[in-house]
């Protein structure tokens, strides 16, 4: 199998899916003539032309608008934000227009459009551009949330994500465009709302997403060293969750700890934990812990920066703790 | 990484333990499992094992000092490890008197005290402790801080929260009986538990009373219970494993007239409402047998009291409601039978069990009780030796007594008191004899036995007595 990045996997998918159906069309501030701020659109102007890589202004409550049109008349707009953190204005097309057509047109309008871009924080961008945001968007009902952490579940999540009839938020992560894994070539379809289990293990289950879950398999990695095995489950899509897949792995090891890039205050962890609770009472032999970003926007300062985010030291302190190591 | 010794619920009932040895010294290397002090509890001298490697670095109470369940009496740690904040939180005794005092600089003591125990119970080691907290107090024991809660700077005592409450065993244990030492008005305190724990308790039919958590602030959790399994460590473990196991029991759920004949003949008689049935037995066969047993030689040997309990467990098997359990909910029948039979110790009683008594022969019954009865006088029992009786047997006929009447143990449902053997003039065959005689009386409770229930049992009993050889054959 072929390994490339994590941008590279995302770009087959665009390339794959602008191929396989003619609705289907990117716009987004310089998707086309610059391929792309962080280069996923590479290449994909000249194959396809101006009508299907649409540059647009900044003005991203207006062009995510246009996406819900054209999704209401029948095509499959792709719309890519720069970063998340710029989308916050676009959050009424999000949130009010797109996750509520269906709904309020009594199902004459289907929504069929990915939002995607890069989420969460990446090295010292500070406060206001370093923000992970799938709790936000997975609280809203009608919205699908994907959160891949691996370059071959983000081709196959997007893959999934331009197919689905519903409108999807894709949640790339910023500092992972340059991981790289192997990647299956061409149709490859991970479905959304199916978690995976990256690492097998009896201890402790680590529930995580995005980027995270690199953290989750490296202290996997590197405390069965010491014998201690971990249960990494990767929800892949925050929304829906998979939730049978949580509670085959808490039942198997009996304790989790909640590994996620955002912050503690009503997080995707908040809601694991609060599942965990009700489906596997009878299993816990620990509480559940949480590893997140401190309740702090994101410092700007190096050594302020790396104190806030969530990292593998912090999820073994976890791991210890719900094993009564410590 | 520091260790706590602590006061150890070592029997099912155990509230307090007076340390009677410390056999290990400060400074002695102990292993996990190595005995480091010899605790005396309610009913015998048990071991109080180390729960981790190290060096017993402090004795925190004296040879002879009576601590509650979950006080801390010692530290194993690492040979150079600050062991300080542990033994500072654990001086509690002064801290109130201090407040008391009154005074900014006193206050500070429970304070800190309340720093340090919180950290403790999140799980961090390094804690910041006065020197004169960790020092002065080290050597006066702690003790349960009675009276002292109400005065004080308005924080609880130290000691309560340092050392968490200890459970009581519930009230009505499940499988087998709070013995007659329990206190069953006595608040039943929180006892920690992991929910996977408590399960898996349930599951294996194991009491979690007995067992010490190795969790934060107590908790028992999944290791705990798995030691307790595998080590026989728990009192209850195997004796509730004796009682529970499938298929050895039956449950009979309580019918309406069942459960108001219940309710309301506790409302009239007290928890355990009890009647009593007395029958007088006529032993002479049974002496004769004894007589001719005897003359074989030792190995041989039977005493009345074996021969009731022989003669009891086989009328058991044929009464299974006699052989139950009141579970509040349900009579528990079971289907082993295992009789108990009270010891007078020096300042108490005791109850080994003869765990399937209806398999043994009379020449076993016989040397197994002489046994037991013989560690119980030494108070050498474990504490699964006295627990999970179906039914107990009480003989104070070796000190003159003719006739009494004894307290069931509950849950059980029955127990036998059994009086003198008495040579008097009867009527047998037409004409008056004299003969040996021996009474028995059975008290019953009525919610799980009724009068003719009980009546029929004893009959039982007497034809297997009058007619000795059905208890050798």
């Amino acid at each position: 199998m072929a390994v490339v990045t994590y941008r590279d996997a995302l770009t087959q998918a665009l390339r794959e899916e602008l191929q396989r159906d003619d609705r289907v069309f990117l716009m987004g501030e310089e998707v086309a003539q610059y391929n792309g701020a962080y280069k996923v659109s590479k290449g994909l102007l000249d194959e396809f032309g101006p009508m299907r890589i649409v540059d647009t202004p900044i003005t991203e409550l207006g062009f995510a608008g246009v996406g819900v049109g054209a999704a209401m008349v029948g095509l499959r707009p792709i719309v890519e934000f720069m970063t998340w953190n710029f989308a916050l204005l676009a959050l009424d097309q999000v949130v009010n227009a797109a996750a509520k057509m269906m709904y309020m047109s009594g199902g004459q309008y289907s929504m069929p459009m990915v939002f995607r871009g890069p989420n969460g924080a990446a090295l010292q961008l500070s406060a206001q551009h370093s923000q992970a945001w799938e709790s936000w968007l997975a609280h809203i009902p009608g919205l699908k949330v994907c959160t891949p952490g691996t370059p071959a579940d983000a081709k196959g999540l997007l893959k999934a994500a331009i197919r689905d009839d519903n409108p999807v938020v894709f949640l790339e992560g910023e500092m992972l465009y340059n991981t790289k894994g192997e990647v299956p070539e061409g149709e490859h379809i991970v479905p959304i709302g199916v978690a995976e289990v990256k690492r097998e293990g009896d201890h402790c289950s680590i529930i995580t997403h995005g980027k995270m879950v690199l953290v989750g398999m490296k202290i996997a990695d590197d405390l069965a060293k010491e014998g201690i095995t971990l249960d990494v489950v990767d929800l892949r899509t925050v929304r829906p969750m998979d939730v049978e897949a949580i509670a085959r792995s808490v039942q198997k090891t009996n304790r989790a700890v909640v590994l996620e890039e955002g912050w503690e205050m009503c997080g995707v962890g908040a809601q694991v934990v609060d599942f965990i609770q009700r489906e596997c009472f009878d299993d816990l032999d620990a509480p559940v812990l949480r590893v997140h970003q401190e309740d702090v926007p994101m410092p700007y300062a190096k050594n302020l920066e790396r104190a806030a985010k969530p990292d593998a030291a912090k999820a073994i302190a976890a791991v210890r703790k719900v094993l009564y190591l410590d | 990484m520091a260790t706590k010794v602590v006061m150890e619920a070592l029997s099912p009932t155990m509230e307090e333990g007076r340390l009677v040895k410390w056999v290990k010294n400060e400074g002695d290397a102990v292993k996990t499992g190595d005995v480091i002090a010899e605790v005396e509890t309610d009913k015998a001298v048990m071991e109080l094992v180390a729960r981790a490697d190290g060096v017993l670095r402090k004795r925190l109470a004296n040879e002879g000092d009576a601590s509650a369940v979950g006080t801390l009496l010692g530290v194993i740690a690492g040979a150079d490890e600050n062991i300080d904040a542990l033994i500072g939180g654990a001086a509690p005794a002064a801290a109130p008197a201090q407040a008391e005092a009154g005074g900014d600089t006193d206050a500070k003591a429970p304070a800190n005290q309340a720093v340090a125990e919180t950290r403790e119970a999140v799980g961090q080691s390094s804690v910041p402790a006065s020197p004169e907290q960790s020092q002065g107090e080290a050597s006066s024991p702690p003790q349960p801080s009675a009276g002292s809660t109400t005065k004080g700077a308005g924080s609880a005592p130290p000691a309560a929260r340092l050392t968490p409450p200890r459970p009581q065993p519930p009230p009505a244990p499940k499988g087998n009986g709070a013995r007659p030492g329990a206190a069953p008005g006595k608040a039943v305190e929180r006892q920690r538990t992991s929910p996977l724990a408590r399960r898996l308790a349930s599951e294996r039919g194991i009491e979690l009373g007995g067992i010490q958590g190795s969790g934060p602030g107590g908790r028992i959790v999944k290791r705990d219970i798995e030691n307790a399994k595998s080590k026989g460590g728990a009192a209850r473990s195997a004796a509730a494993e004796r009682l529970g196991s499938e298929g050895d029991f039956k449950d009979i759920p309580l019918t309406q007239i069942r459960k108001t004949i219940a309710r309301r003949l506790a409302e009239s008689n007290g928890p355990v409402p009890t009647f009593f049935l007395t029958a007088e037995l006529d032993v002479t066969r049974a002496a004769e047998m004894r007589t001719q047993l005897a003359e074989m030689g030792d190995g041989y040997k039977a005493s009345f009291n074996d021969i009731v309990i022989k003669a009891v467990a086989l009328a058991l098997s044929e009464h299974p409601e006699v052989n139950a359990h009141w579970l509040n909910d349900k009579i528990r029948q079971f289907n082993r039978i295992h009789v108990a039979m009270a010891v007078a110790v020096e300042d108490g009683l005791i109850t080994p069990v003869l765990f399937d008594a209806d398999r043994l022969q009379l020449w076993e019954i016989s040397a197994r009780a002489r046994e037991l009865a013989g560690r119980a006088r030494e108070r050498k029992l474990t504490p699964e030796e006295y627990t999970g009786a179906t039914f107990t047997v009480s003989n104070l006929g070796m000190f003159g007594i003719d006739q009494f009447t004894a307290i069931i143990n509950p849950p059980e449902a029955g127990i036998l008191a059994v009086g003198g053997v008495e040579e008097k003039p009867v009527v047998f065959d037409g004409r008056v004899e004299v003969r040996q005689r021996m009474r028995v009386t059975m008290s019953c409770d009525h919610r799980a036995i009724d009068g003719a229930t009980g009546a029929k049992f004893l009959q039982t009993v007497r034809r297997f007595i009058e007619n000795p050889l059905s208890l050798v054959i």
